[in-house]
C-alpha cells in the first residue's frame, strides 16, 4: 500500500486516546436509532404495565398530596403565597423529569451490557433516548399541571403566569443536559462498582431535600443560600415556578451560574462516559 | 481490481487477570486496605502471596497484522482461546485494541449474535427496525429492503406479533435475516450458523456466499465448524495463542489446523498416566490413567480395522454419595465430528436406580469392536459423569483429545471391505448384512 492510500481509509479503530471521543456527526447518523429506542422505551412501558401512561399521571398527583399534607398541614412550610398543591406539584412535575433521566443514565452500562457488548453504535444513542422518553412523560405531566393551573387561577388564587412561559423548552433542556451529565458520570461508575446503583435511589432523594421542592428558595436561611445554589436544579425549580406561578427569588447572575455548571456537568458526563465505553466489555 | 479494505497492523490486545475490580466497592477498598497494610488480598482469586501488586496479564492478540481484500471472504480458525472472537470484537468495535490499529473502507456490520437487540413485548416488524438501527442501518434503508427481510426469514404471518410467542426458531432466523440484509460492506460473522433446522443453515450459507460472491462484498467468518469454513472462504487464517500462525488458501489451512490439533494428542499415544497434582478431574472424581489396548492385553497404538480396540481407563473417586458413568467418544482427527458416542454399561438396573460409588480406584474398560472403525487417526473423548442428571450437567471429568491412536487396512478379507481391493478410506465400516437377488 502507497502512503497516499491511507487518507481513504472510512474507519481507524486504535486504542484509546485523548479526552473528547464523541463525534458529533456520528450521532446524526444515528437519529433513527435514538427515535427507535424511544419508540421501544415508550410502547413496552405502555404494554408491560397494567396502568400503562396513567402511573405518569398517578405518581406525581400522590406524591404532590403528600407533600401538601405533610410539608403544607402538618409542618406549616411557607408557599410563597402560592396555593399549597399548585406549590408543589410544580416542584414534583419538574424533579420527577430529572431525576428520572438520572436514575435511567445512570444503568446505561449495566442495562444495556448485552447488547453494548454485541453490536457497536455511539453508546451516547441511550442517555439522549432517555432524555427524549423521559420528556413524553413529563408533557403528560405538565398537563396535569397546566389543568390544576388553570383551576386555581380561574378559583382566584393569587398566581400570576408570566411571558417566561416561552422559554419551557430551555427549561426542559436545561435539565436533560444536567441530569444526562450527571447521570453518564455515575454510569461510568456504576459499571465498575455496582452497589452504587443501590446508593443512586438515597442520593437523589437527598438531591430533593436540597432542591427547592417541598420549600421555596425564598425561605432559605440566607446562609446556606449559596449552598442550595451550587445545586443547578434550584434555578430550573426557581425558573419553572418563576415562569408559571409569577413568584421566584433567583437573580439572573444565579441562573446563568446554574446553566453555566449544568453544561460542565455535561461536558465532563461525555468525557468520562467516552473513556468507560471504549473498554466497558473488558471488566463485565 | 482487488483494493485492500481492511489492514490490520501490529494489533495487540491485553486483558488483566485477575485483580481488575471485584465488581463492588466494598470490596475493592477491603483489598485496597489489605494490601496497603501488606497483608493477603482477601478477594483475590489465585492464592497471590506477593504483594498485591503481580497482576497476571494474558495477550489476547499478539501482534496481528494482516491485509484483506475486497470480496474476499476470510475464514478466522482456530482453538478455543486462540483470539478469534478478541479480534472479531475489537473490528466490531465492541471493545478497543491496547495497541496497534486496524484500518478499514466502508462500513462494518458485525454478526456476533443474532437478534441482538431484540425486544420480546415488540412486534416482529418493530424488531426489524429496532435491529436494523442498532447495526447501523436508518429507516428508509430498512423500509426498502423489509420484504425481503420477511421472505428470507419465513416468517410473514407472524410479522405484526409480538417477538415473544415466537419459536426460538424463528427469532434466530428473523436475527440473521436482518443482518443478512445490512448491505454493509464488510461483514463480521462468529459462529451464527450453527442455528436453525437444517434447511435454514443452507439457506444462510447461501445467503453468505450470494453477498460475497454476487455482491463483492468482504465476510469476515469465524467458525469450528470446517465445513462450512471450507464451503465459504477463499482463504483462512490460523490463529494460535493470539498470533497468526498459518495465512492461505482455506484447504490448507485448515489441513495444517486438524494436524496440530491431532499432533497435541500424538504425543499421548498409548498409554498417559496422572498424579494427583495434574490429574483431570474434580474434587468428586479424577482421571488417573488411559490406555489403548490390543485383544491380548498389550498396550498399543496401531490397529487393524479388523482388530477390536480396548480402552483401559482407571479413576479415583474421592468423594462418595455419586452416582458413575462415562462416556466415551470417537472422531477422526480429519473432521471435528464425533462419529461415536457410547455410554457405559448401564443396563444393570433402571437409569438412576444404581447405588452411589464408594471412594477407592476403578478400572473400566470400553471395547471397540473390530470391523467398525475404517482406517485413519482416532481420537478418544471421555466423559465422566453422574446419573440420573445429563451428561453435560453433571460432568465430574471431561477430558477431551486425550489419547489417540491409528487404525490401518491390511486388506484383510475377513471386513467390511470383503474382497474389494482399493482403499476405502477413513469412514465407519461395520459389516452390515447383504443380500441380493435377482428379480
Amino acid at each position: 500500500m502507497d502512503s497516499k492510500d491511507t487518507n481513504k481509509w472510512d474507519l481507524y479503530i486504535k486504542p484509546k486516546s485523548g479526552w473528547f471521543n464523541i463525534e458529533i456527526g456520528e450521532i446524526f447518523r444515528y437519529k433513527d436509532l435514538i427515535l427507535l429506542f424511544v419508540k421501544r422505551d415508550f410502547v413496552t412501558f405502555y404494554k408491560q404495565t397494567i396502568l400503562g401512561p396513567l402511573w405518569y399521571i398517578i405518581q406525581p398527583l400522590f406524591n404532590t398530596l403528600v407533600f401538601t399534607f405533610i410539608f403544607g398541614k402538618v409542618a406549616k412550610i411557607p408557599t410563597d403565597g402560592l396555593p399549597p398543591f399548585l406549590f408543589y406539584l410544580s416542584g414534583t412535575v419538574v424533579w420527577s423529569y430529572f431525576s428520572h433521566c438520572l436514575n435511567e443514565t445512570s444503568n446505561t452500562f449495566t442495562t444495556n451490557a448485552e447488547v453494548f457488548g454485541k453490536v457497536y453504535f455511539p453508546r451516547i444513542a441511550v442517555p439522549i433516548s432517555v432524555a427524549l422518553t423521559a420528556v413524553f412523560q413529563f408533557l403528560i405531566q405538565f398537563a396535569i399541571f397546566l389543568g390544576f393551573l388553570s383551576y386555581f387561577w380561574y378559583k382566584g388564587s393569587n398566581i400570576n403566569p408570566t411571558i417566561y412561559i416561552i422559554t419551557l423548552p430551555l427549561i426542559v433542556l436545561h435539565m436533560a443536559i444536567l441530569s444526562i451529565g450527571f447521570g453518564m458520570m455515575i454510569s461510568a461508575l456504576t459499571a465498575k462498582y455496582r452497589d452504587l446503583a443501590f446508593a443512586m435511589s438515597f442520593m437523589i432523594q437527598l438531591w430533593m431535600y436540597l432542591t427547592p421542592i417541598v420549600y421555596p428558595l425564598s425561605q432559605v436561611p440566607e446562609k446556606y443560600r449559596l449552598f442550595i445554589l451550587i445545586n443547578p436544579m434550584t434555578a430550573v425549580v426557581e425558573s419553572f415556578r418563576g415562569a408559571f406561578l409569577g413568584v421566584n427569588s433567583i437573580t439572573p447572575q444565579e441562573l446563568l451560574f446554574s446553566i453555566f455548571l449544568s453544561i460542565l456537568f455535561f461536558i465532563s458526563g461525555i468525557v468520562i462516559f467516552s473513556r468507560v465505553e471504549r473498554t466497558f466489555m473488558d471488566t463485565v | 481490481m482487488s483494493t485492500t479494505v481492511i489492514k490490520i497492523e501490529n494489533l495487540h490486545k491485553e486483558y488483566r487477570l485477575g485483580v481488575i475490580g471485584h465488581g463492588t466497592l466494598y470490596r475493592d477498598l477491603q483489598s485496597w486496605c489489605a494490601t496497603a497494610m501488606g497483608k493477603e488480598d482477601p478477594n483475590s482469586l489465585i492464592g497471590h502471596t506477593g504483594k498485591g501488586k503481580v497482576r497476571d496479564r494474558i495477550l489476547a492478540l499478539n501482534d496481528i497484522n494482516l491485509e484483506i481484500e475486497n470480496g474476499e471472504v476470510l475464514g478466522i480458525i482456530g482453538a478455543n482461546g486462540a483470539g478469534k472472537s478478541t479480534l472479531l470484537k475489537i473490528l466490531s468495535r465492541v471493545t478497543a485494541p491496547t495497541k496497534g490499529s486496524i484500518k478499514a473502507k466502508g462500513r462494518i456490520a458485525s454478526l456476533l449474535e443474532v437478534g441482538t437487540g431484540f425486544h420480546t413485548e415488540l412486534t416482529g416488524r418493530e424488531n426489524i427496525y429496532l435491529n436494523g438501527a442498532i447495526n447501523g442501518m436508518n429507516r428508509k434503508e430498512v423500509s426498502r429492503k423489509l420484504d425481503e427481510i420477511v421472505d428470507f426469514a419465513g416468517v410473514e404471518q407472524f410479522i405484526d406479533t409480538p417477538v415473544k410467542r415466537y419459536s426460538s426458531g424463528m427469532h434466530v432466523r428473523l436475527g440473521f435475516a436482518v443482518a443478512a440484509h445490512l448491505d454493509p460492506d464488510i461483514l463480521v460473522v462468529d459462529e451464527v450458523l450453527a442455528v436453525g433446522d437444517a434447511s435454514f443453515r443452507k439457506k444462510a450459507v447461501n445467503k453468505m456466499k450470494d453477498v460475497s460472491k454476487g455482491e463483492g462484498r468482504t465476510v469476515l467468518f469465524v467458525s469450528h465448524n470446517m465445513e462450512s469454513i471450507k464451503n465459504l472462504c477463499t482463504r483462512a487464517v490460523l490463529l494460535k495463542e493470539g498470533k497468526v500462525i498459518n495465512n492461505g488458501p482455506t484447504e490448507e489451512v485448515i489441513e495444517r489446523y486438524l494436524t496440530s490439533v491431532s499432533d497435541d494428542v500424538n504425543k499421548y499415544a498409548g498409554e498417559r498416566t496422572w498424579n494427583m497434582d495434574n490429574a483431570p478431574g474434580n474434587d468428586v472424581v479424577r482421571l488417573m490413567a488411559i490406555r489403548t489396548k490390543n485383544e491380548k492385553g498389550e498396550v498399543c497404538s496401531e490397529f487393524d480395522v479388523t482388530e477390536p480396540v480396548l480402552i483401559e481407563f482407571g479413576y479415583r473417586v474421592l468423594k462418595e454419595g455419586h452416582q458413575i458413568a462415562s462416556i466415551i467418544e470417537v472422531s477422526f482427527a480429519n473432521s471435528n465430528q464425533v462419529a461415536i458416542r457410547a455410554v457405559d454399561d448401564y443396563s444393570r438396573g433402571p437409569w438412576g436406580k444404581q447405588p452411589a460409588v464408594k471412594t477407592g480406584f476403578y478400572n473400566s474398560t470400553c471395547k471397540i469392536p473390530g470391523n467398525l472403525l475404517g482406517e485413519g487417526h482416532i481420537i478418544i473423548n471421555l466423559r465422566i459423569f453422574s446419573p440420573p442428571f445429563a451428561a453435560n450437567l453433571s460432568e465430574q471429568v471431561k477430558a477431551l483429545n486425550i489419547i489417540s491412536f491409528t487404525t490401518t487396512d491390511s486388506m484383510a478379507t475377513n471386513g467390511s471391505r470383503g474382497s474389494y481391493p482399493y482403499p476405502l478410506g477413513e469412514a465407519l465400516r461395520p459389516k452390515l448384512d447383504w443380500q441380493t437377488t435377482r428379480g
